[in-house]
Parts: structure tokens; sequence; C-alpha cells
């Protein structure tokens, strides 16, 4: 019968190597990710002046917009954070309260997005109207859909610490679930300096 | 009657019976495509395997079978590759003057576009992607990779890619447009039918499957090695796929991007690389060789790994420059991403960049010069065994001299001017990619092969496919070098008699016969060897091998290795040998993944999505998104994939081998 079951510490060892080796991977896979934005910043800024007779960024965007938006995102970077702080003190009803108001900052992000690309389609500048247009709404709404899928992730965490606690595995994924939100902060950082910002400077 | 025709035309996309083949050539082909799945529907039935398929390949997690499933699919390929290869060059030696030859010039556009996708996707990286599952586990003495089911997923979504390109030939056709389609042909209004929508998707899944795979065997590689294997004791085989992979992990999201865009453009009227509307096709041409020239590293290097153990243990010495080599993979990883412009010197760039981009080429023969002399250095005075395996390294080092100084010519700028889309290009990177890439999996075939069989490929018939194929490929190569020089294009479909060209052609075509000599000798050898099985047993050890993987029983078992090896210096196993180390430490409770059909469900969601993406169907894209991603969550929640193997348990299974020996 003992040869059924390992060691209780080899077993700690082993869970502990495991964690390493799950988050070494997905560091792996957010630096993948960080290649695939920079092609896409790499194309924004071939393609940003060539408006082809349609608007140009100083045209669209409203700065005052695009900070509500960065800064509701940033809030949910910081309440992500609280969520992470109260699952290493293994408190399950304030990790899944923090998650929440997370999940809603989130959500509330990405409606100010999607209400920005219908505003700007219902102008009649969609994507099919320039290069830059193409470009803008791809890497914009590339990164939104990477919130996204963050955002049923958050569900799904939820569930999940609901039904089976803060165990070994739920922190290891809160962890990174975590590391994922608070790349796509850095991304959006990028996207409000190169898109807006430098779109609005450039008349 | 009109209404309802529309709303099914809506229900169905662009989709109709129009869509299916008409023309004889296409419908031979697509007969025999359907054939090969009902062939083996009507095996399994009939031999009551259908349980057996799904228990033991279909939903397994082991590393092992993975890299037999890949190898079979890229062999499966190879073959329709192979068909491409016969038609274009017989297009090529009839299709002078008046005559016109077999194929319309759309139709030969397709067929070169399909072979290059697909000897390039699903060749040679299902090819390596199976060595490097086979192998890289076993060589660092780990009982599987760091993470099994990512692993399984991205072999289905390999899968379900090359499934994809076959369902073109069925329904619609291929891209036309070349192996890597350039805009603004590959744009919608010059190609609007779906064949460039189907090898966007195909690619697309498939190269998910590889960045998965990529980012697995990483971490597999600095996680999972044995206790005391410091990175610079590890075989040179697993030190090459670790470069390989890491150009892997930050090449392929570069194509990712690429394809998507592309696809938004013909899906969604964007303007990406249109030629109106503010695109900008040469950004196109940028993005795609930014992956596209590490792709060529990224299926060489673990080809040079494969040398370098072979050459090693079939010179009877240690590797030359064991850390010469290892810088030389890493110079080469590096200087791969900083290459990308050679392949499009007539773009137009300044002068300066054209020169920036000549002479990194340039410099990049320094490291592969470095390998290629420290083989042969170990081949210096070592006890020569010149086995099939060594055959197809010493035609490798013949072959890729010559493309390789051919490709540095080509790094001159001026010169590339005049070599631009010639033959003279066509032949280079043959010769560097088939002596390179697919020589080198032959070889590892060969070498590798006892090891999960327990019995070697047959030496004579390996010999007879080895010559074929060396005779056969320079006949077929060495006149596009000529015909280059004379001015002959590629995807050159029909050209005037005048220019002199067809006898060289046909010389080519020629060349071709005795390479379909090859691969019907190879099938020969596998036939031969399995028949005469039970005379040829190999043991565990038949080829005097230096590196774990020879350490274990042939076929290895589930969980590789029962008793973890020690390990203090390079070449592992041939140090325990000439120690004499046996271990008794008592065997131990080993915990392997579970086995499950969620790979190969989140694959069939991705085909779905794809398919309905070429097809515009899109509830059946939200369908196929759906079924993906409830399978990732479905898995996610699984808190208990492994099952444990108890110590009594392997300590059966080891003793059966024993007994296996005795007897």
């Amino acid at each position: 019968m003992t040869d059924m079951t390992l060691t209780k510490s080899k077993r700690q060892t082993e869970q502990l190597e495991q964690t390493n080796t799950a988050v070494l991977g997905f560091w792996l896979y957010l630096m993948t990710d960080c290649v695939l934005f920079a092609s896409l910043f790499a194309t924004f800024v071939v393609l940003r002046h060539n408006t082809f007779g349609g608007p140009s960024g100083a045209q669209l965007f409203s700065l005052p917009y695009v900070l509500l938006e960065t800064l509701v995102l940033l809030s949910s970077s910081f309440t992500n954070g609280l969520a992470l702080l109260s699952a290493q003190r293994k408190q399950v009803r304030p990790t899944l309260i923090w998650l929440g108001v997370t999940f809603m900052l989130g959500a509330t992000f990405l409606g100010l997005e999607l209400s920005e690309f219908h505003k700007f389609v219902a102008m009649g500048d969609s994507w099919r109207r320039s290069g830059f247009l193409s470009a803008y709404y791809t890497l914009v709404g590339t990164h939104g859909a990477h919130i996204s899928v963050g955002l049923i992730w958050m569900v799904v965490m939820a569930l999940y610490i609901y039904k089976h606690g803060l165990g070994r595995l739920s922190l290891k994924r809160l962890r990174m679930l975590s590391l994922f939100w608070h790349f796509l902060d850095v991304v959006w950082i990028f996207i409000f300096t190169i898109v807006y910002l430098f779109g609005a400077l450039h008349a | 009657m009109n209404h309802s025709f529309i709303y099914f035309g809506g229900l169905l996309g662009k989709l109709s019976l129009k869509q299916l083949p008409h023309d004889p050539l296409t419908i031979i082909g697509a007969v025999m495509l359907i054939m090969v799945p009902i062939t083996a529907a009507i095996v399994l039935t009939l031999t009551k395997r259908w349980k057996w398929l799904y228990r033991e390949w279909l939903t397994t997690q082991d590393h092992k079978k993975i890299g037999m499933m890949y190898i079979i699919v890229a062999i499966l390929m190879g073959l329709r590759g192979l068909a491409d290869v016969v038609m274009i060059r017989t297009q090529q030696a009839v299709a002078s003057g008046h005559a016109h030859g077999i194929l319309s010039a759309s139709h030969f556009q397709q067929i070169v576009s399909a072979h290059g996708t697909i000897m390039i996707f699903f060749v040679a990286m299902g090819l390596m992607f199976g060595l490097i599952n086979l192998i890289v586990p076993l060589q660092i003495g780990s009982r599987d990779v760091a993470f099994p089911f990512l692993n399984a997923t991205g072999f289905w979504l390999f899968f379900a890619g090359m499934a994809l390109v076959n369902v073109s030939l069925l329904i619609g056709d291929f891209s036309a447009t070349g192996w890597l389609a350039y805009p603004p042909l590959s744009e919608l209004k010059y190609s609007p039918t779906v064949g460039v929508d189907y090898w966007i998707w195909s690619l697309e899944i498939a190269g998910i499957g590889s960045l998965l795979a990529g980012i697995n065997f990483i971490v597999t590689i600095l996680k999972n090695r044995v206790r005391g294997m410091k990175l610079m004791l590890m075989p040179l085989f697993s030190w090459s796929v670790l470069g390989s992979m890491f150009l892997v992990a930050f090449a392929f999201p570069i194509l990712t991007v690429t394809l998507t865009l592309l696809a938004l453009d013909r899906s969604f009227g964007m303007h990406f690389f249109t030629a109106g509307g503010g695109g900008n096709m040469m950004m196109y041409v940028n993005l795609i060789w930014a992956w596209g020239h590490p792709e060529v590293y990224i299926l060489v290097l673990p080809a040079f790994g494969v040398y370098s153990e072979i050459v090693a243990t079939f010179s009877r010495k240690r590797l030359f420059g064991y850390s010469s080599m290892v810088y030389a993979i890493w110079a080469i990883v590096i200087l791969s991403f900083i290459v990308w412009l050679h392949h499009f010197f007539t773009m137009g760039a300044a002068p300066d960049v054209n020169a920036f981009f000549g002479i990194m080429t340039m410099i990049i023969a320094v490291p592969t010069g470095v390998k290629l002399f420290n083989w042969l250095f170990t081949m210096y005075r070592g006890k020569l065994n010149l086995k099939t395996p060594m055959l197809w390294f010493i035609a490798f080092v013949v072959v890729f001299t010559i493309g390789g100084m051919a490709g540095v010519l080509m790094a001159v700028p001026p010169l590339d001017f005049q070599f631009h889309n010639s033959l003279f290009l066509v032949a280079h990177f043959h010769m560097m990619i088939v002596s390179g890439v697919l020589f080198g999996y032959f070889a590892a075939i060969t070498y590798w092969f006892p090891k999960f069989f327990n019995f070697k490929l047959n030496e004579r018939f390996g010999r007879y496919a080895f010559w074929s194929w060396l005779i056969g490929f320079l006949l077929a190569f060495v006149p596009l070098y000529i015909l280059g020089f004379m001015g002959a294009t590629r995807r050159l479909d029909h050209y005037s008699a005048s220019l002199g060209w067809q006898p060289l052609f046909i010389v080519a075509g020629i060349g071709v016969v005795f390479i379909i000599a090859g691969v019907l000798f190879q099938f020969a050898q596998l036939a031969v060897s399995i028949w005469q099985r039970n005379t040829n047993r190999s043991g565990s050890d038949p080829w005097g091998g230096r590196t774990l993987e020879w350490s274990l029983p042939s076929p290895p078992p589930i969980y590789n290795f029962a008793r973890l090896p020690l390990v203090s210096t390079r070449d592992a196993f041939y140090a325990a040998k000439r120690a004499k180390v046996v271990s008794t430490q008592p065997y131990e409770a080993i915990e392997i993944p579970r086995n499950t059909p969620l790979g190969l469900i989140i694959a069939s969601g991705a085909f779905l999505f794809g398919f309905a993406f070429v097809w515009h169907i899109w509830w059946l894209v939200i369908v196929g998104l759906v079924i993906s991603i409830v399978a990732i969550i479905y898995r996610s929640l699984d808190p208990h994939p492994t099952i444990t193997i108890s110590a009594s348990e392997v300590e059966r299974i080891e003793r059966s081998y024993k007994t296996e020996v005795a007897a």
C-alpha cells in the first residue's frame, strides 16, 4: 500500500517544481504575445499616415475619453492585485469580491472601447476606410480581444475558487491571471502612447 | 423559391455544389485522397480496432506516441508533396513551344503553391516535431514533457491544419499565389476564390500548434533535465532543439499576425496590404520573411543536432568542439533574425540597408562553417562505421556546402538582382532544405528507429534508397542552377522552344524518377525490415550510443525512466557503460498524465472555425470557437489530470523487459 502514495515531502517538492514549470511556461507565452503585439505596433506605425483621404488620429481621438478608459483599466489592475493579496491570505470571500470588481472594471473598459468603435463606424470611419484605420482597429481590437479572454478567465477562475477554495492550483492560476492582466495593462500603456497621444499630436 | 435559395446560401456562406472538383486530374487526386481515410476506416472496422485507436492514439498524452503520429502524418503529406513534384516536373519537361503540357496555368500555380506549403509546414515541420517529441525527453532523462496536454493539443492543431489543406482539394481550390502568398496577388481582387483563405487558415491553425509545441519544449528542456545534467552537459540534439524552439516562440507570433492581417483584408475589406486604400504590400513581404527566415533555421537546427549525434556515434569518438557547437547554434539563432531582407533585395531599399543585410547573411555562414568543420574533425581519426545514417550525413556535407556557397553568392545584393525569383534560387534553397533538413531527418529515422521498435531498418535497402535519392536529387537540381543562369524564372508553366531549355528540364524530370525510386526503396526497406524483424532484433543499444536514450529498453516504457539516471558528464550513457554502473535503487511510484480527448476536441473546433471562415459560414465560425473555448475551460476544471503507476507495477514492467531479453 505504501508504494501507491508518494511520500509527503517529496510530493511537496514535486508540486513546487510543477508550479515553477507552469509559471515559466506562462511567462514564455506572454513573451510570444509580446512579439504578437510588437508586430501589430510595427504595422500600425507603418500605416499611421496612410489615411487615404479619411480622418487622421488627431481628427478622431478624444484624449479625455481615452484617459477615462486608461484609468478604468489601471484601476482594474490594482483591484486584481488586491484579489491576489486576499487569495494569498486564503480569504475566499474578499478574493471573490475583488475579482468581481476587477471583472466589472474590465467589462467597463471593454464597453468604453466598443462604444468608441461604434461611434467611429457610425460616422463612416470603419476599418474599410483606410490603411490607418485598418491598423487602428486591429491593434486596439486585438487588445480588446485579450481583455475579453481575461474576462472569461476571471469568471471561470471565480467559479473554480468558489467550488474548490484557495488551494495550490487556484493560487497558481490566479497568479497567472494577474500576470496576464498586468501584461494587458502594459500593452495598453503603449497603445495609449503610440496610438492616441502621438496620434493626437501629429495633426 | 428564390427566397429560400438565398436563405440556404446564407446558411452555407459561399459554399455550393459548384465547388466540388470537375476537372479530371483534380477528381483523380480527390478520389485518391478520400480513399486514405476510407481504407483506414474499413481496416479499423474489420480488425475491430476503433477502441484501440481511441485509447492508444487519439487520446494519448505520451510524447512518444505523439511523435510517431507527427511522423506518420508527415510521411503521408510527403507523398502528396511528391505527387505535386511529379506534375510540376512533367509539365516543365513537356510544356515548351507549341506543347502546353498537362496542366492549365492556374492549376500549375496551385500545385506549386501546394507543394511548397505542404513540404515546409506539414512534412519538414511534422518530421521535426515528431523527432523532438520522440527523442528530447529521453535524451535529457525526463519522464515526460513539461506540458503533455499542451503538447497533444499542439499536435492535433497541426493535424487540423493538415486536414484543411486536404479538404481544399475536395471542396473549392487551393492558393495559386506561391507558398508565401504575396499581396496584392493574394488579395481578394486578384485571387477571388477561396484558395488563399484555405492557405491562410491551415497555416494559422498549424502555426498555433507549432507555437504551443515550441513553448512546451523550451520549458521541457530548461526544467525537466535530470538532476546533474547541467546545460553544458546536454546532448547536442537537445541543444539544437532549444535553439530552434526559441526561434519558434519568437517567430511564429509574427506569422500569426501576418496571416490574420491578410485574412482581415480578404474577409473584412481592410487595407493592410491592398494596392489601394492606403495599404502597404511591402510590409507583408517584410513581415512574412521576419518569420520566414527564422523558419528556415527552425527546420535546419534540429537536423544539425541529429548530425552531431550521428557523427559522434558512428565515428566512435566524442564530438569535436562541443562548446563551439553550442555557441554556433546561438549565433545562428540571433543572426537568423537579422537577415530577412535578403529575400527581397529587389524591393529597392537604400543601398546601405541592402549592404547590411547582405553582410549579415554572409556572416551566418561562419557559425554554419564552424559546425561543418567540427563534424569533419569528429570524423578525423575516428573509427568510422559507414552505416546509412552516416551516408546521409556525408551527402549532406557535400550538397549543403555547394548550396551554401550559392547562398553566399546570392547574399551579394547586385548579384541577387540577377538571381532573384530565378530557378537558381529554387536550386539553392532545395539544396539547403533537402540536404539540411530531409537528409538529416532520414538519417535520424534510421538511427533512432530501433529505439522505438526494437529492430533495425534493413541496411541494404537503405543504401539503395540513399543512392537513388542522392543521384535523383543532383539530377533534379543541378540543371536548375544552369537554367537559372540562363534566365528561367520560378513557377514557370510554359516557355518558348527557342530558348533551348527543354533538355535541362527533361534531365530534371529524370531526376524525379530516381527520387521516386528512392522513396519506393524506403517503403521496401520498411516492409522488409518488419518482415525480418525477429531475425533483426536490435536490443537497447544497437549502435554503441553515447546519450541517455540508449540506456532505456526498446521500446521505452510509458514513463521512460524507471530509475532516474545519474549524470555528471557529457555523453552520460557512454560514461555509465565504461564505469559499469548498475543502479540498485528501489523502484518508485510514477505519475503520468491521464488520457484525454480534449486536445482532439479543441483542434476539431479550430478546424471547424477555419473551414467556416474560408467559406464565410459565420454561425459555424462561432460554433467552432465555442467548442474550442468550452473544451479549454472543461480541461481547466479537471483537478486530477494524472494517474499514478505504483512501484510494484513499475517493477513488473521493468522485469518483463529482462525476461524478454533472456528469452
